[in-house]
């Protein structure tokens, strides 16, 4: 048998170690997302309006977020903005996380409501609903439904960019995986560790998100 | 008083020119029929008629006040206005009595428990009780049709205008559709419709509008539009669809 230079059984032995951490790279996600969903609400109708005033700053929102990497995105808050507002590392991710996926959720939520038929708004103008209602009773809910599968692919991509707070020293699970490996002098196993985390926590996120889908199919049945 | 009155109306879409110069009264409980070929401005009249399109020049007066673009209550005006689709357009995240209880719950603000007697009320009326429960896209498009009208007359609306509502329809269902417009012309609703459905036309139809290229080409009685059409493109578009 081969001498392999890694031992395995670190990783159970270990495992639990990283609980705090996981709880931290599920904070970020969690409030991130949240952040990222109202973000992605306001832009998204803000970007729909006829008016420059109004959809211009969506669009250079969404233009300048997706165009850098968050990776950037994060540094600028933390380390740059230093001298105009100290902001733990904390908030930073979570804002700087919220931010970046604002722009990505505006423009899901944007192309969801296009895609509601037109006919939907106006019959329910023709009932004598204002463009707000019709906008919130109608077109919203029917919109939010068609979100759900691309904001479930968002979740899993904001949950793992989560990782990136690791370089404004959030000690979630990626920063305690190369510090424990250090440490030990173990790194791939704690990398594995981290990567199990990961794979159970987007698993799980990815069966919430197929549940909600198919709740949400009730009025979907055909005969 | 006309229930509708249109005064030199005009539409432009970008260069096309669809509606010409219309002028259109309809009085209080009569049914005018709109027919004419596809692209001859039909539902874009009638659509004008709810402000769901505005019309560049000319006026619209409902029942004798005029609306249009700028006019803040326009919500107020399309309630007295109903509207049936040629596609539906229920409200597929509601259910039947969601969709007829819509209007009454958010625009009339009617209590919600009387809103649901109002709405049992209606679906009775359109012979679909027993669907209260049930998502339109579980319904035959018959009876969508159906459910879109009482969702329209929840409103209790002035006038009820009708978009082609039996073009989207397979044969067999046309029929259910057509007897609850017949009665509702009989009980005395004002109607706009378009519809080249000769039978509705000559049993309820008060009048016949033929329009052509945006313009009104022809109106008058359904049996005399449709045995004795004075112009030659009357003729020749009711010798293709008849």
């Amino acid at each position: 048998m081969i001498d392999l230079p890694w031992d395995f059984t670190a990783i159970p032995r270990f495992f639990p170690g990283f609980y705090a951490a996981a709880l931290l790279t599920l904070q970020i996600t969690f409030f991130g997302i949240l952040v990222g969903l109202i973000l992605g609400l306001v832009t998204g109708l803000m970007r729909l309006s006829k008016n420059p005033l109004i959809n211009t700053p969506a669009k250079a929102y969404i233009w300048a977020i997706r165009g850098t990497p968050l990776l950037l995105q994060l540094m600028i808050i933390y380390y740059g903005l230093i001298d105009l507002v100290n902001i733990e590392r904390m908030p930073a991710a979570i804002i700087g996380l919220g931010v970046h996926n604002g722009a990505y959720i505006a423009e899901i939520f944007r192309g969801a409501i296009q895609s509601v038929d037109r006919g939907q708004r106006e019959a329910a103008l023709s009932l004598g609903m204002t463009h707000v209602q019709a906008m919130r009773r109608i077109i919203l809910p029917q919109a939010f439904k068609r979100s759900v599968p691309p904001l479930g692919n968002q979740f899993i991509i904001a949950l793992k960019d989560s990782s990136l707070a690791s370089a404004i020293a959030v000690r979630e699970l990626l920063l305690r995986a190369r510090q424990m490996g250090s440490s030990t002098l173990m790194m791939l196993e704690m990398l594995m560790i981290v990567g199990i985390y990961y794979l159970i926590m987007t698993s799980v996120l990815n069966l919430l998100m197929g549940r909600i889908e198919k709740r949400l199919q009730v009025s979907d049945y055909q005969d | 008083m006309p229930m509708i009155k249109i005064r030199g109306l005009n539409k432009w879409f970008g260069k096309l020119h669809v509606l010409k110069d219309i002028d259109m009264d309809v009085s209080p409980k009569e049914v005018v029929v709109v027919i004419g070929a596809s692209g001859s401005g039909k539902s874009t009249l009638l659509r004008c008629v709810n402000f769901l399109e505005f019309a560049q020049s000319g006026q619209i007066y409902i029942d004798g006040l005029e609306a249009n673009v700028k006019s803040k209550n326009l919500h107020q005006v399309r309630a007295d206005v109903g509207m049936v689709f040629q596609h539906f357009n229920l409200f597929p995240h509601r259910t039947v009595m969601g969709n007829v209880a819509e209007g009454l719950t958010q625009v009339k603000k009617v209590p919600y428990k009387e809103a649901l007697e109002q709405g049992a009320d209606l679906l009775k009326k359109v012979g679909l009780s027993d669907k209260a429960d049930v998502y339109p896209a579980m319904l035959s498009g018959g009876q969508k049709q159906r459910v879109a009208i009482a969702r329209a007359l929840a409103m209790k609306p002035k006038i009820m205008l009708f978009d082609e509502p039996t073009s989207a329809l397979d044969p067999e269902l046309v029929g259910e559709v057509l007897q609850v417009m017949k009665n509702l012309a009989l009980e005395g609703m004002t109607m706009m419709v378009v519809s080249h459905e000769m039978g509705f036309a000559r049993e309820v139809g008060d009048r016949v509008v033929y329009m052509d290229e945006g313009r009104i080409v022809e109106e008058g009685h359904p049996d005399q539009i449709y045995q004795n059409p004075s112009h030659e493109r009357t003729k020749a578009f009711l010798g293709q669809i008849l």
